[in-house]
């Protein structure tokens, strides 16, 4: 446990990726099986626990020390695992440290009851970081800044093999992973990746640098495609084995019975998942009702129909596609597509066009339907083969310009982490105005990036310095039609919402700009985020 | 039985005792001054009387000229002076070179200043002694239950593996510059690091009149080396307020540390940047702030400066009678 305590202490602090990968990779190496194992699939976010909720770690803590004094410690560090771990009163005589191995085994076989008795007692025997390590373990999210790519890409390094190796196998493996390791220490071969049913790695695009690219690449190597707004996902359908995968390689299959029912065929699509009505696409918005549950019900079911809008083809009734040039791949695809008999898998499809002019006019202005609602372009060389990882040059994806508007900044928070010291999530809006002719302010939307360190601390200033009100982290701060600070804020869309005032919510916003100069009054009118919001349904 | 505010009582000035009219640790000048040690916040130069260990007489000359009082009262640790009836005894507080406790004693009262201290094991000044009082004035600089220092020795080691982990970067320090940063040097040498060690200029001085008053060093060298890569797996010490500075961009990719109690909380190294975090602290943890209150059982508790608020409360919750003075002008620990 030590070892894994200290290697997640020393993560959430390191900021560098290759400096992540050398602690990543040094622990691989050193730590025995199946401890490694374990810390790898805590990693990869494939061992979970809910066998301590944080209310039963409090409530354990509070028995042990007075209420009030552990209250003041709680809100002076701000996180409940971490001033548990500083502040735990550990009885002595307490005890051996536990390996991390010992601790996976009894909180996975462990019953509820027994399980607070052994915490308590671990809590005991283990220093403060241990404690940290173990509650942010048993609480679920380490959200320490490693994903589960970076987990892999240092298990891949310590073995000398490329990532996607890795991730060809991953789905064949369960932790704590003996075979991986195995595998990677040279001691035995590599472990079989054509389990039915498996994920492989996902090919990415980059984002196209439009002053410098469009002048090297020529329209003809390229197809384009609408850049869809759902969510990348990979759909395996192999030996009656169905399984749905989001793009990183996480198993959502259970979440979309709907969709699983449909994969009758054998091979594996590369796509986007969507909510799916006689034929259209729905907004964003719809699919989020659908991500992320643990169960489905009937209604979920019926309310949002999800399915698949295809762009490649991985595998063909057992024959592995992807080293195929995308030409002849998307030719499978079609016929492919075309063979099924369901309306919930679609074909994404491929936009002819002869000059980057035509292609950016068709950017500009997307014909009715589906279009209206892609978040830009995608370019695919017609010779590119399927390549694991984000290549450079066969793909690119082409975003559309983000919304813009000129709000007012009316609340600040204190960020978290690194930004606990700072005013840094912002809650801005735009005037309405009243039948009297008085204007107000009404918040649209919430940011925190965009801008730069020197700016934060710009802002923060303000803040402090233009604070009216207080209400524990949040402050208000002066807006009115003559004072106020007008941020310039992007966004990708907007959607009708019950839940906010203002009737809309945006997605993705950022601050743009800062704009110092601009007098709070010229800042927009909620009418103006209306008609954009008509111009986008009006479809 | 007299009561303890007519021996001392706080002034904007600092703790002030009427009847041998003199002050402890005054933060503006005054025409006596009792020093319990020599960081800059206690020790302010410009006094007319100064009275301290001869080691923090040393610590002040160095920093502030010879001529830094109007004239200078060394007092060895256990020795006494007395004046108009109260005696004032120097006793070791284990916090840096020098640093000591005043005992005050006047008509069979009793009050022990504690200034900053801490009461684990320091390989550059004598362990704390406790002594017995009516009135301990305690600090209070990590009074809170959140801050519990782990064993330096660990702390060190962490380093150590780092250095070993990631040969091509240098590994910066942040130490404050008057015994913390000597303290870690010590640390270093006693777990076994012989090589060189690289020092900011600002520390020189001081690392110099450690070692005359018979503190080892070993080989150090001022990090103004020109080739960057020359300081690839080495270990460079600096104040902290260099650490992010343009200063630090002469070493190759620095892995940041910071040797303070306050790197017990994530949130300060996160704020600060630093990647390595080392709890090494001059002052008395929670644990030891509650266990020297605890051992002293004194007839009351004064807290000087800190966060008196939970020890206050820990006060209240064993029955021991207690007051905040929540004198102002002492700094945190480090915090520049």
């Amino acid at each position: 446990m030590r070892a894994f305590a200290e290697l997640l202490d020393r993560l959430s602090l390191t900021a560098s990726r290759n400096a992540k990968l050398v602690l990543l990779r040094d622990h691989f190496a050193n730590a025995p099986d199946p401890d490694r194992g374990w810390a790898l699939a805590a990693l990869t976010g494939d061992l979970t626990f809910d066998a301590a909720k944080p209310a039963f770690i409090r409530k354990a803590v509070e028995a042990r020390m007075d209420p009030v004094l552990f209250g003041w410690s709680y809100d002076y560090v701000g996180d409940l695992a971490e001033t548990v771990a500083l502040v735990w009163p550990a009885r002595p005589g307490a005890n051996r440290e536990p390996e991390l191995s010992e601790v996976v085994d009894a909180l996975r076989g462990a019953s509820r009851a027994e399980v607070q008795r052994l915490i308590e007692g671990w809590l005991d025997a283990l220093d403060a970081t241990g404690r940290w390590a173990l509650l942010k373990l048993m609480t679920g999210g380490l959200r320490i800044g490693v994903s589960a790519r970076l987990a892999k890409t240092a298990v891949a390094a310590m073995g000398q093999v490329e990532v996607a190796e890795v991730e060809e196998v991953w789905h064949a493996l369960s932790p704590p992973y003996d075979d991986l390791f195995a595998w990677l220490e040279g001691r035995s071969e590599r472990p079989t990746a054509d389990a039915p049913g498996r994920f492989r790695p996902v090919m990415l695009a980059q984002a196209i640098d439009e002053a410098i690219d469009f002048g090297k690449l020529d329209p003809d190597d390229y197809a384009a495609e609408w850049k869809w707004d759902g969510i990348r996902v990979q759909a395996v359908s192999e030996g009656g084995v169905r399984r749905l995968y989001t793009r990183t390689g996480d198993d959502i299959s259970r979440t979309f019975p709907d969709v699983i029912a449909a994969l009758d065929f054998e091979g594996a699509l590369d796509g986007e998942l969507l909510v799916l009505r006689e034929g259209g696409m729905a907004s964003f918005a719809d699919l989020q009702q659908r991500l992320n549950r643990k169960s489905v019900n009937d209604k979920m079911l019926a309310d949002f129909p999800a399915g698949v809008r295809a762009y490649d083809l991985l595998s063909d009734g057992g024959e592995d596609l992807r080293a195929l040039p995308f030409a002849q791949r998307r030719a499978r695809l079609e016929a492919f597509v075309g063979a099924l008999n369901t309306s919930r898998i679609d074909l994404s499809p491929v936009q002819t066009f002869a000059t980057w002019e035509e292609l950016a006019e068709l950017r500009r202005q997307p014909p009715p339907g589906d279009p209206t609602l892609a978040e830009g372009l995608m370019l695919k060389r017609w010779d590119s083969v399927y390549e694991a990882g984000r290549p450079k040059g066969p793909w690119f994806k082409w975003k559309r310009d983000p919304f813009l508007i000129d709000a007012v900044l009316m609340y600040a928070q204190r960020g978290h982490g690194k930004r606990s010291s700072f005013y840094s999530d912002y809650t801005f809006g735009v005037w309405t105005e009243a039948v009297d002719g008085s204007r107000t302010l009404t918040p649209v939307g919430k940011a925190y990036f965009g801008f730069t360190d020197e700016e934060l601390k710009e802002i923060d200033k303000y803040v402090r310095d233009h604070t009216v009100d207080r209400y524990g982290p949040v402050r208000a701060v002066r807006a009115d039609v003559r004072h106020g600070l007008v941020f310039e804020v992007a966004f990708e869309g907007l959607q009708r919402s019950t839940r906010h005032k203002s009737g809309v919510a945006m997605r993705f916003p950022r601050i743009s700009r800062i704009r110092w100069d601009k007098p709070s009054g010229e800042a927009d009118e909620l009418a103006t985020l209306e008609r954009m919001l008509e111009q986008m349904e009006g479809r | 039985m007299i009561r303890p505010e007519s021996l001392l009582c706080p002034k904007p000035e600092g703790l002030y005792c009427a009847p041998g009219d003199f002050f402890v640790d005054p933060v503006s000048p005054v025409a006596r001054a009792v020093i319990t040690h020599g960081h800059a916040d206690h020790a302010r130069a410009g006094h007319g009387v100064v009275i301290a260990t001869p080691e923090t007489l040393a610590i002040m000359a160095e920093r502030y000229g010879a001529d830094f009082a109007g004239s200078v009262q060394p007092l060895a640790y256990g020795e006494s002076v007395s004046r108009d009836g109260v005696q004032v005894t120097l006793v070791p507080a284990g916090h840096v070179l020098g640093s000591a406790q005043a005992v005050v004693a006047w008509k069979g009262l009793t009050m022990v200043v504690s200034g900053d201290y801490k009461r684990r094991r320091d390989p550059t000044c004598p362990p704390f002694e406790p002594v017995p009082c009516d009135v301990f004035i305690s600090e209070a600089t990590f009074g809170s239950p959140v801050f519990r220092h782990p064993d330096d020795g660990h702390e060190i080691a962490k380093l150590l593996r780092s250095v070993e982990q990631f040969p091509d970067r240098a590994h910066m320090v942040g130490a404050y510059a008057l015994g913390k940063a000597q303290r870690i040097i010590r640390l270093l040498r006693e777990a076994g690091w012989e090589r060189t060690i690289y020092v900011h200029g600002a520390l020189e001085r001081l690392n110099h009149l450690y070692e005359r008053h018979g503190i080892a060093l070993g080989p150090l060298a001022p990090a103004t080396s020109t080739a960057k890569q020359d300081f690839a797996g080495q270990i460079i010490i600096a104040p902290p307020g260099a650490l992010a500075d343009r200063w630090s961009r002469r070493f190759p990719d620095p892995v940041s540390a910071f040797a303070s109690g306050w790197m017990q909380v994530r949130a300060r190294a996160r704020q600060r940047g630093v990647e390595l975090p080392l709890v090494i602290s001059d002052h008395a943890d929670w644990d030891e702030l509650t266990a020297t209150i605890d051992e002293l059982r004194p007839g009351e508790l004064w807290i000087t400066h800190g966060r008196e608020e939970a020890l206050m409360r820990w006060a209240q919750l064993h029955d021991i009678k207690a007051r905040a003075l929540a004198l102002v002008g002492y700094e945190d620990e480090t915090e520049d």
